[in-house]
């Protein structure tokens, strides 16, 4: 199938707003008559949801939490992009579009991104009218601060905790709806298949998590929000319950998967610590405002840090190798996270790892305390501050700023980040890869609809911090709302889509057969002992650096673990209970196929850019290699009928707007 | 810092569902890593429960740095457990000691049903804020600017940390009557301390209120042990915000 972005046409800056004008329009007593389903509650679901049920749609909206407050959005910290130019440095609607294009190493399309850029001002206005307490100046107004690859200050935040207060706006704005009756919402429900008549998405077959029983539930489009996949490599910064299946089920019934090999790994999480870590815990981006990042110059140091002989604070500055600050003069510490990841995997494979492990490197805050202590004497007309004096000031600012990561970092580790610098490691974080979506973010299924962090849309090969929650936001407030509208006019003689019909009869048999058959194998590993194997392959070959040689390892070293999987596994209890085996086991299934899809994409695509870093292809100084004239293009995988026998389609890419460069944050 | 491994007794609460009676039942975990976290711990006891044959026990989580609020423990005989100022998930094993016993049960609440085993029903919480814990606005795009209203800096901030609420439940489980105050009141003074929340503030207030008392949940009798074990520090100022606003909510409306 030729894959049609349906961008259109004229100048880059008003093909948003000719859409806008041209796209079709449902009448408001039409839409009533028009259901439309959502998976999942976070950011891009939960504002679709309210916005779509205001505009007078009925919605049903589904997440396997107890409550839509709790999607995994609800976890973000750091915050949330937005051209506003409140700081006045010089931000713009085309530098944000500038920064994201080029962050992304030039493998997003440019439409989406310009549109992502303006309406990216309109979410912060939309939010602080639900109530969303950012964070605020003296003055009353909005404050900001910076993210990696940026050089300007544009991200609003709410201290370390942006994404909960984000979500808790759209889940109030969704509630409101709720109240109204315009939302059905169906907490702790799990969809599982996508149904699909006369080709188009009709409904799906969900699992009522609580009572086991399986239920069809059919509208006139389907809208997957159901976020990302980083749960394939085990350990990862997401929830525990974040998957793939909504969408893979999707991908199954004919939705293309695009760049699936495109995976952040942040370079500012707690390290590994042992064998019974079940997630890693990222600390926000936003600390790079203020830490610095470095290992010892000496492995002398090195040595005796990790022999607990030397403590970090006893190194002088001439004894430490701010790394990112030497090789990176222009951004320093914040250089875009791909850049920051690999650099710190740079020196820990080259032996100067601070922990215990040989995997961690420092994320100081004393110079920050130092300058923030002095800053605030002076305001405090303190003369003379001693010593002690000025980092308790300083430590006072830093705990406004950070206070709850710092408490989050402390209750973890057992050590105090004020006092000794905090140990940081690389850890996945989010997948720029997803369901491949045309302008209108519908996926090559007409009626089924992917935003946020589920769709591949925005971020091209690595995605800049903070602009994660803007682009779930802008999918489900701003854009959404509208493109949808585009299918949904032809449907409001379709009538009632009936749930009955032969093809959910079928989806629902088979969905039925697949639980009973997890049930049945009983055999004698659990379903978090595959998870793990499955993790160690995906992050020892399919992780920050790629061969081919361990690609091609992987792909066989999944398949076999898939058939294993399905000899193996013991799930206990029913598929007609609340029985979360059963749920993690049917994720982990899919997770199976995902990651050998993944692997496949990277060895497939032989360039480096973003976060995919291919061994064979890199600069002289160790940097990412892209090779534009072959690889300018968006890999989207068609699902055949067999895991291991995906079929590449190619969307390619043309930048008008923009000159492709070879990324440099030197 | 303790660097042993934990051999440990839990005494754990098990329920097959609403309807049938619980009991406790009694498991040994071994070897458990202190630097483990408290579910890390149920996840070994439950991947022994399932090598044996046995049924894993219920507990709800996802973001295991708590923030989600879906972790829900009653530890012995605390909400979250003995440290202060965290969740369940956030809960260290190097806060037991080997050989140590430890009680796991489900909240209890008439508002908050046992579904299984340490899982209970929270929606009444949601509906509390379709009640009206929003402020009505719908989506478009033509909001005023974001800058257009300063809000002072004090109030903001005190919105914000009204706002931390995660919604787990653990004021309503460590209060003797099961009210809910604290959530509610939470929720109340946020869009009671900002410019855009005060236009409905007197509806919302009487609207949740009115919702939170249909849905069972117990009077508030002063005793502050909401504030003790709220994983987010919520402030019993809160609490005192809500009456005024209530009191003169009634005055006005009846
Ligand atoms: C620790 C952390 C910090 C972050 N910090 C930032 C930050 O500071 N700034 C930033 O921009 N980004 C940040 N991100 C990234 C950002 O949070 C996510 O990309 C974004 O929140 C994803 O939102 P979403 O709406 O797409 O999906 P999610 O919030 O993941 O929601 C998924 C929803 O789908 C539902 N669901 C899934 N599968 C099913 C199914 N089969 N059936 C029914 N429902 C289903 C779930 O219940 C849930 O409601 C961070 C990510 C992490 C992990
Ligand atoms: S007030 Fe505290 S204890 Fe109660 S639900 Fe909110 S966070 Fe939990
Ligand atoms: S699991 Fe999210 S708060 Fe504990």
């Amino acid at each position: 199938m030729a894959l049609e972005s349906k961008t259109p046409k004229g100048p880059l800056k008003d093909k948003w707003t000719n859409h806008k004008n041209d796209i079709n329009l449902v009448n408001p007593a039409n839409k009533r008559h028009i259901d439309v389903i959502v998976i999942g509650t976070g950011l891009a679901g939960g504002s679709a949801a309210a916005s779509l049920a205001e505009m007078g749609y009925k919605v049903k909206a589904f997440c396997f939490q107890d409550s839509p407050r709790r999607a995994h959005s609800i976890a973000a910290q750091g915050g949330i992009n937005a051209a506003k130019n409140y700081q006045n440095d010089g931000d713009s609607v085309h530098r944000l579009f500038y920064d994201t294009i080029k962050g992304g190493d030039y493998r997003s399309r440019e439409s989406n991104v310009h549109r992502l850029a303006e309406v990216s001002a309109s979410i912060i206005d939309q939010c602080v009218a639900q109530g969303v307490p950012f964070a605020r100046e003296y003055g009353g107004m909005l404050d900001n601060r910076s993210f990696g690859g940026v050089l300007v200050s544009r991200t609003f935040y709410a201290k370390g905790q942006t994404g909960q207060q984000l979500l808790l706006g759209a889940y109030s704005a969704m509630s409101r709806q709720i109240g109204q009756g315009h939302i059905k919402m169906y907490n702790r429900h799990e969809m599982l298949d996508l149904v699909l008549v006369d080709g188009k998405a009709r409904g799906i077959i969900a699992r009522n998590l609580i009572t086991g029983e399986i239920e069809r539930h059919s509208a006139h489009a389907v809208v997957i929000a159901s976020g990302g996949y980083g749960n394939v490599f085990f350990l990862s910064t997401n929830a525990m319950g974040s998957n793939v299946t909504a969408a893979w089920k999707a991908h199954r019934k004919g939705a293309y998967m695009a760049n699936p090999c495109f995976t952040q790994i942040h370079p500012t999480c707690i390290p590994r610590s042992g064998d019974h870590q079940s997630k890693l815990t990222l600390m926000s981006e936003s600390l790079r405002n203020d830490g610095r990042i470095w290992v010892p110059k000496n492995l002398d140091d090195v040595k005796a840090i990790r022999e607990g002989t030397k403590k970090a604070t006893a190194l002088s500055e001439e004894e430490r190798d701010y790394y990112l600050e030497r090789r990176y003069p222009s951004f320093g510490n914040l250089v875009p996270r791909d850049v920051a990841s690999r650099a710190a995997k740079e020196r820990c494979d080259a032996g100067y790892g601070v922990n215990k492990t040989g995997e961690a490197v420092y994320l100081d805050f004393s110079a920050a305390i130092q300058r923030y202590g002095k800053e605030k004497a002076v305001v405090m007309h303190i003369e003379n501050p001693s010593e002690s004096e000025v980092i308790r000031l300083g430590e006072g600012v830093i705990e406004s700023k950070y206070g709850n990561l710092f408490q989050m970092y402390e209750k973890i580790t057992d050590h105090n980040p004020y006092k000794m610098p905090m140990m940081i490691y690389p850890a996945v974080h989010y997948t720029m890869g997803g369901l491949w979506v045309d302008y209108n973010l519908m996926t090559t299924i007409p009626g089924c609809y992917a935003a946020g962090e589920a769709n591949f849309s925005d971020h091209g090969a690595n995605r800049l911090g903070a602009s994660a929650l803007m682009q779930g936001l802008a999918d489900g407030y701003f854009v959404l709302p509208y493109t949808i509208g585009d299918s949904l006019a032809k449907e409001i003689m379709t009538g009632h889509i009936d749930e009955n019909g032969p093809e959910f009869i079928k989806a629902e048999a088979e969905v039925k057969d697949r639980l009973a058959r997890l049930c049945n194998i009983n055999g004698t590993k659990t379903v978090d002992h595959f998870h793990k194997e499955l993790g160690k392959l995906m992050w020892d070959h399919v992780g920050m650096a790629r061969n081919s040689e361990g690609l091609n390892k992987a792909i066989s070293e999944i398949k076999a673990l898939r058939e294993k999987f399905w000899k193996e596994v013991k799930v206990p209890g029913t598929p007609d209970s609340f029985n979360q085996e059963l749920e993690k086991a049917g994720r982990v299934a899919d997770l199976l196929e995902l990651g050998e899809l993944m692997a496949k994409d990277a060895l497939t695509r032989e360039e480096s850019c973003g976060g995919h870093f291919r061994e064979e292809h890199q600069t002289p100084e160790g940097e990412a290699l892209r090779d534009d004239e072959n690889f300018t293009f968006v890999s989207a995988w068609e699902w055949t009928g067999d895991a291991s026998e995906a079929k590449l389609n190619k969307e390619e890419l043309t930048f008008e707007a923009v000159e492709l460069k070879q990324r440099s944050y030197k | 810092m303790a660097n042993e491994n934990l051999n440990l007794t839990l005494k754990v609460w098990r329920q097959n569902g609403p309807n049938n009676p619980g009991r406790m039942e009694t498991y040994q975990v071994k070897d458990i890593s202190p630097d483990s976290s408290f579910l890390e711990m149920m996840d070994v006891l439950n991947n022994n429960l399932i090598e044996t044959g046995k049924d894993p026990v219920a507990f709800d989580h996802d973001c295991r740095e708590g923030i989600c609020g879906s972790c829900s423990m009653f530890i012995n005989g605390e909400a979250h457990g003995p440290d202060r100022g965290v969740t369940t998930c956030q809960l260290h094993m190097r806060k037991f000691k080997s050989g140590d016993t430890i009680h796991i049960e489900p909240w209890r609440a008439k508002a908050f049903p046992v579904i299984k085993d340490l899982v209970v029903d929270r929606s009444s919480f949601d509906r509390i804020i379709q009640a009206g814990g929003f402020i009505s606005v719908n989506t478009s795009g033509n909001t005023v600017d974001a800058n257009a209203i300063p809000i002072n800096k004090e109030d903001a901030d005190k919105a914000f940390d009204a706002a931390t609420c995660i919604g787990c439940g653990a004021c309503v489980a460590s209060c003797k009557n099961a009210s809910a105050m604290l959530f509610v009141s939470a929720k109340v003074s946020q869009l009671a301390l900002l410019p855009q929340g005060r236009v409905e503030a007197e509806d919302r207030v009487l609207n949740m209120v009115h919702q939170m008392d249909e849905e069972g949940f117990g009077n508030c009798t002063n005793t502050g042990a909401c504030e003790v074990e709220c994983p987010k520090g919520i402030s019993l100022e809160n609490i005192a915000r809500m009456n005024r606003e209530y009191a003169s909510a009634l005055v006005k409306k009846g």
